[in-house]
């Protein structure tokens, strides 16, 4: 009994380490190679440098391109949390004929239509619309391809906001636009700023439809500079690269940990790709 | 539509259930009606049906034309019927990119997403804190990162020359990505799409009733026995739509594209790398159009099991 014990004790620590160090060493690269003198990729004790961090922000084109991706996921972001919470407003609060279709047929949409099921006709259509090597054309594709899901995880957050504090309002006599402003919004807060961390991250790392649809390097997000920066020459930029892929992953950590401190993270299943 | 002079519609008195019954908590305390909530879903609905839905359905009809890139010149497309598909059942490229994105779902979804995730939720459910909170912080992190972030610190540690697995290995000179392209994206997945599947079974766990698991243990049950009979068909719907998701998430994924862009000789080539090589290295658009409609069929299917799986829980 004891002896077995014991077994299972050491069998669950190796595995455990097992696990552990699988998770945690593809991730030294990311913590060591940036201040490495000469990242070579190997295990080894790095000489510690803030060289590449200058060579970085000198590069032409890689701070540049982090105000490009900013562009890009601050309008993503702000315009899926707008038009989510309006639709997820109405389509909790009233018995619009065929809703419980259309919120169906919304989630099927999020899953069945991905950005590599139908890069072809968005290119063309972006094309012939003049928005290729558009941020705001990205913008647009990328809103496009998270509403469904946003509405449909705002849907259920608004569902659970009371709907006494309204009802007072109205016996006060509140016009809509005040019950909206004054009562909805301001309850509703947490699950807004939810949606729009999400939404931001799922654009921040969103590589196809940029790749598509951007063509001049000035204009690139972080996500298509990275693969800009491993095509240079035919050889991957080790003295750049390691540093950005540090500084392109800061804001999403940043905001994660934000999320997860004030509300509490949940998985939402969100469009990865 | 903003103009303040809302009509003064009384407030719902009845506690509840909203007008019209059924299910939802529908009650237009803030007075919209109707036709101003069209207008409020009208946005999202443009947008959606602009970027989803024509998209979708125009793959259809590209699919069926001989349209092509070709240079500067843009070559009126004309209808080629189902030629596009017929061509399918024989390109060789294709069928070898159907067997890889099932090798990669199976390999890195169904088997190792699944397996890991599970057992990462089955023994870290009575580990210390400490020991608990690491290990899912760093799954975790594999999981929010930026996936071009993650593609490159895999390209990184697969590196042939002094890349960290040679290093940690002893096998100097093996260039993985060349000499095992399916075997490193598997484990690029499996690394870095595990924390979903271990926080959805983390959760599930919780509602397996401990009174069984200690019954179980009192009639000395081994673990294996336990997890059979006792847990698993507790989990069992969990199980199905953890699968279903990631595996159309991973069918779909990209990612290949920047481990290996399908190489070397297309051993590497999932769908979707197929797809884009097709449409816009070879610039043909219609034949990749009948290919993506292809997957679109697949995902759709995919979907349709897993709503069905959902309902039937709700």
């Amino acid at each position: 009994m004891t002896t077995s014990f014991v077994l299972r004790r050491i069998g669950f620590y190796v595995l455990i380490c097992a696990i552990t160090l699988f998770f945690a060493v593809p991730m030294l690269w990311i913590a060591s190679a940036p201040f490495d003198a000469s990242p070579g990729l190997g295990v080894q004790w790095p000489d510690w440098t803030l060289e590449n961090f200058r060579r970085t922000l000198a590069h032409p084109y890689a701070m540049h391109s982090m105000v490009n991706s900013l562009l890009i996921c601050v309008t993503t972001a702000v315009a899926v949390t707008a038009f989510a919470a309006l639709a997820s407003y109405a389509l909790s609060r009233v018995r619009i004929p065929g809703r419980d279709a259309l919120l169906y047929g919304l989630l099927l949409l999020s899953s069945v239509v991905t950005g590599t099921a139908a890069m072809v006709p968005i290119f063309v259509m972006m094309f012939q619309l003049g928005l290729i090597d558009s941020r705001f054309g990205v913008a647009l594709v990328m809103t496009g391809g998270l509403l469904p899901a946003a509405i449909f995880i705002l849907k259920d957050f608004v569902d659970a906001v009371p709907k006494s504090y309204e009802e007072s309002a109205r016996v006060f006599g509140a016009s809509t636009l005040q019950i909206l402003r004054d009562v909805v919004l301001p309850v509703a807060r947490p699950g807004l700023a939810t949606i729009m961390v999400w939404a931001f991250v799922n654009s921040w790392g969103n590589f196809l439809v940029p790749f598509l649809l951007i063509r001049s390097i000035d204009k690139q997000p972080g996500a298509v500079l990275m693969q800009t920066l491993t095509d240079e020459g035919g050889s991957v930029n080790l003295q750049v690269l390691p540093v950005f892929s540090l500084l392109f992953s800061i804001p999403v950590v940043v905001l994660y940990l934000l999320v997860n401190s004030r509300y509490g993270f949940r998985f939402h299943g969100g469009i990865k790709s | 539509m903003t103009s303040a002079s809302a009509p003064p519609v009384p407030a719902e008195p009845a506690p509840g259930r909203g007008p019209g019954g059924g299910r939802g908590p529908a009650r237009d305390v803030a007075g919209l009606g109707v036709g101003r909530a069209l207008g409020f879903i009208a946005p999202a609905l443009l947008l959606i049906g602009a970027f989803l839905i024509f998209p979708a359905l125009w793959t259809i009809y590209i699919g069926i034309t001989n349209y092509r890139l070709t240079g500067v010149e843009a070559v009126s497309p004309s209808m080629v019927g189902l030629s596009n598909y017929t061509r399918a059942l024989n390109d060789a490229l294709f069928h070898n990119a159907l067997w890889l994105t099932l090798l990669f779902v199976l390999g890195s979804a169904i088997i190792g997403q699944n397996v890991l995730g599970f057992t990462l939720a089955w023994i870290l459910r009575r580990a210390r804190p400490a020991v608990r909170r690491t290990v899912e912080a760093l799954t975790l992190l594999a999981w929010i990162l930026p996936s071009t972030v993650v593609a490159y610190l895999w390209v990184a540690f697969y590196d042939r020359d002094g890349g960290t697995l040679n290093s940690l290995l002893g096998t100097p000179g093996t260039a993985w990505l060349i000499d095992h392209p399916m075997l490193c994206l598997v484990v690029f997945n499996t690394w870095r799409g595990t924390a979903f599947s271990m926080m959805l079974y983390s959760s599930a766990l919780q509602a397996v009733p401990p009174s069984q698991l200690e019954s179980a243990r009192m009639v000395g049950a081994s673990g294996w026995q336990t997890l059979r009979d006792v847990v698993f068909p507790h989990i069992r719907g969990h199980v199905l739509t953890n699968t279903l998701l990631i595996s159309l998430w991973t069918a779909n994924d990209f990612s290949p594209f920047l481990l290996t862009k399908g190489g070397p000789n297309h051993a590497s080539e999932t769908v979707p790398v197929y797809i884009y090589n097709v449409a816009l290295q070879g610039g043909e658009l219609g034949y990749s159009s009948a290919i993506s409609f292809l997957l679109l069929l697949a995902n759709l299917l995919v979907s349709l099991v897993y709503l069905r799986l959902l309902r039937r829980r709700s």
